[in-house]
């Protein structure tokens, strides 16, 4: 059948969305421009449906394997017979399942503004940028090769950052929205530069011809990028981890993910979008595509896993520290990427060893949902209380019913409580883990128990310990709030059930789906101690949480404070960077490059000054130049002409 | 009549021409810059006529130089004489230095 009559719209709609609501939502489309936004998502969405049916039920599969299907491709800048970029959207499961994900997700975040955002000002504004991101994530995840998904890749950059400072009147939101870009901006260049040499050494940017080229072990391609190398390192793995350096900045790994806390200064249902479900994990899904090329290098892989259980780990322990609810979910975000990064890394190619792969897959899949609704049920919260800080919340569970159990199915099913969402992927991830390096797996253990801690802690915090008085009598909000958190808490239940393995694995043959209760037990325990350490600080106003914390000292200290790493970061940039780098390079550009400029403007103003003397409006200096001109004429022609 | 030599008409209209010329230079009155310009012209006209009695009496080529240069300062007077009245409309002065608003 043919994709590409209607696959090219499921990007291009959001994209109309966005160029109809930026040129005229502000003046003629105030009011209607939410409804016009989430309409044309909606049809995204059913065609992404649609796409998604035909793919893995219809004609995907041929002889037990999904085909890579290339729906669209042309090309976009032609340099010469053999270098040109194209552009084209290529349906593979993972880039299927995430066109689902992105659009459901979306639609969601899309409903759930009406209701947010109603009264904003700038509300046109806000739906046209969702339009763009949803467009630029869509693109990133159909791109066909390295060159598209870069620059996809800089543009959800771009509407991420337009929509953390969408409240560009908060300093704090302008500071986050700045940093987000400069952190994932740096990172983009590594990204870059692996680009730039895999596809110099594989001769093509489309993924999968280089993928081709690479993996044959004869190819001189192969030959050339495994002899190549700098630092005694290989080209290969040099151009894999510059990927994955862009990835980690994307999907805020560790020691790159200062921006992620901070994005948290934009409207809540944009963090439901942006910074739990779709664009931080581009840097999961950007190892995942190119993740045949990284099972041949285990340095690289390894890499991955080191900076995925690193970043699941100080996350969640700088989760239970935190007492802005937005943050919390920001480290638990970041601590789920983890979780989906080091499950690549353990990743083998193919069969059974690819197990990781598919769990990581399917961890992306269902904390897309579980996690956007935390977010959303934060933001019911956050519209309720009008306010960020856990001190101010307490007891709203007779206010908010709705969110309050939608918000606990969430909790749960990270928590990874069967039979959840989060515990089948969780467990195929422990699973995984378990089968090929056992320090991983304990640390991964330990961290799930640490997860079902901090989110039981925010649950109990918001919705039990003490009561707070309310003022306000609006209640959960419209309809249009509550909706989608009831749709996201139904998928957070059920989305787990779905026999992932046998729809995405490494090498796109049927993966049966893995389920040992004996394994369970010890992930399902760690759990529900987290949760039951939570209930007992946190269930009832007590003090023992600030005993605890008090009794933990400089511990509990630096994971309040994250660990001093925004600390460290700025004092490499102002002391270091600044001084060393910054002031010399001022200097120079103040007193050389701006003193070479100035003193060519100032001669030529000086000339002209002297030039402009001459016409000084006397006409009889000009009837004295003229006979001089003419005298000087007689004298040439009479004297000196010969 | 014929026994002026050459040399001492050309002085007389060299000397009308510096005369000319320093007052065209000097003064700042208008009128008087224009009968400047006229003591050079006529310096000028003398020259044309004597070359050409002296060189080709049987010609007339510089006397018909002469009479176009005669018509030419008439018409030249009345533009420049025009362009002094409206420069005293405007400026209440027929001083050439008054009028200096288009300079640089």
């Amino acid at each position: 059948m043919n994709y590409a009559s209607y696959i090219a719209l499921i990007p291009l709609l959001p994209l109309v969305g966005f160029v109809l609501l930026g040129l005229f939502g502000r003046k003629y489309l105030k009011h209607s421009s939410g409804i016009i936004g989430t309409g044309l998502l909606l049809v995204s969405t059913v065609l992404s449906l649609y796409t998604a049916y035909n793919y893995f039920f219809v004609d995907g599969k041929v002889e037990d394997s999904y085909q890579t299907i290339t729906a669209v491709k042309f090309t976009w800048l032609s340099f010469s017979e053999n270098v040109s970029i194209d552009m084209g959207i290529i349906l593979d499961p993972i880039s299927v399942m995430m066109l689902v994900v992105v659009t459901f997700v979306s639609l969601m975040v899309h409903i759930f503004s009406l209701g947010y955002m109603k009264g904003e000002e700038r509300f046109a504004t806000y739906y046209a940028f969702l339009g763009l991101f949803t467009f630029s994530m869509l693109g990133l995840v159909v791109s066909s090769n390295l060159f598209q998904i870069y620059m996809f890749w800089e543009l959800v950059g771009v509407s991420s950052y337009l929509l953390i400072g969408y409240y560009y009147d908060k300093p704090s939101a302008v500071a986050a929205s700045k940093k987000a870009f400069v952190v994932t901006r740096f990172a983009d260049l590594g990204f870059l530069v692996g680009i730039l040499i895999l596809a110099f050494y594989g001769g093509t940017l489309d993924f999968n011809t280089l993928i081709e080229r690479l993996t044959s072990q004869q190819s001189s391609q192969f030959l050339a990028i495994t002899t190549a190398s700098f630092v005694g390192v290989s080209a290969l793995t040099w151009g894999l981890t510059l990927i994955f350096i862009g990835g980690a900045g994307k999907s805020a790994m560790f020691p790159l993910h200062i921006w992620l806390p901070d994005a948290m200064e934009g409207p809540t249902p944009v963090s439901a979008l942006i910074h739990a479900a779709t664009m931080v994990v581009a840097g999961v899904y950007l190892v995942a595509r190119l993740f045949p090329l990284f099972t041949l290098t285990p340095v690289s892989l390894s890499i991955v896993t080191v900076v995925g259980i690193v970043s699941a780990f100080l996350a969640a322990i700088i989760a239970c520290t935190q007492t802005d609810i937005k943050r919390v979910l920001a480290y638990s975000t970041m601590s789920q990427i983890g979780y989906m990064m080091f499950a690549l890394g353990v990743s083998g190619y193919g069969g059974e060893n690819g197990l990781g792969y598919t769990a990581s897959m399917f961890h992306l899949f269902t904390h897309a949902f579980f996690k956007s609704l935390l977010f959303l049920g934060a933001g019911v919260v956050i519209h309720f209380i009008h306010s960020n800080e856990m001190k101010d919340m307490g007891g709203l569970r007779k206010y908010l019913p709705i969110t309050n159990f939608s918000f606990l199915v969430a909790c749960l099913a990270i928590a990874g409580i069967p039979p959840l969402a989060g515990f089948f992927s969780k467990e195929e991830i422990l699973l995984a883990t378990y089968n090929s390096n056992k320090i991983v797996y304990g640390v991964a253990l330990f961290t799930s128990g640490l997860t079902a801690f901090y989110m039981f802690r925010l649950y109990f915090s918001i919705f039990w310990n003490k009561q707070t008085e309310v003022h306000n009598h609006h209640g959960e909000g419209p309809f249009s709030m509550k909706f989608p958190l009831m749709i996201l808490a139904f998928c957070s239940i059920f989305a787990g059930l779905i026999p992932f393995g046998e729809y995405v694995s490494s090498d796109k043959t049927m993966l049966k789906s893995h389920f040992d209760p004996m394994f369970s037990i010890a992930p399902v325990a760690f759990g529900v101690i987290g949760i039951l350490l939570a209930m007992w600080m946190y269930k009832k106003e007590s003090t023992k949480a600030e005993k605890i914390s008090q009794s933990l000292g400089g511990l509990y200290r630096a994971a309040y404070k994250k660990f001093y790493i925004d600390e460290i970061y700025l004092f490499i940039t102002k002391k270091i960077i600044f001084n060393l780098i910054g002031r010399p390079a001022a200097w120079i550009d103040r007193n050389i490059v701006d003193g070479l400029m100035n003193g060519i403007a100032n001669t030529t103003a000086s000339v002209s000054g002297f030039i402009k003397g001459i016409q000084s409006g006397k006409v009889q200096s000009y009837a004295i130049y003229f006979f001089g001109g003419i005298v000087a004429l007689a004298i040439v022609f009479l004297y000196l002409w010969k | 009549m014929t026994d002026i030599p050459v040399s001492h008409i050309l002085f007389v209209s060299t000397a009308l021409f510096f005369i000319g010329m320093y007052g065209l230079f000097t003064r700042r009155n208008m009128i008087t810059m224009l009968m400047s310009i006229e003591l050079i012209l006529n310096s000028v006209n003398i020259n044309f006529v004597v070359f050409n009695k002296y060189l080709y009496p049987d010609k007339l080529n510089g006397i018909f130089f002469t009479i176009f240069i005669i018509t030419i300062a008439a018409a030249e007077a009345a533009v420049a004489i025009a362009i002094i009245i409206n420069l005293y409309r405007s400026h209440k002065s027929i001083d050439v230095e008054t009028a200096e608003e288009m300079k640089y």
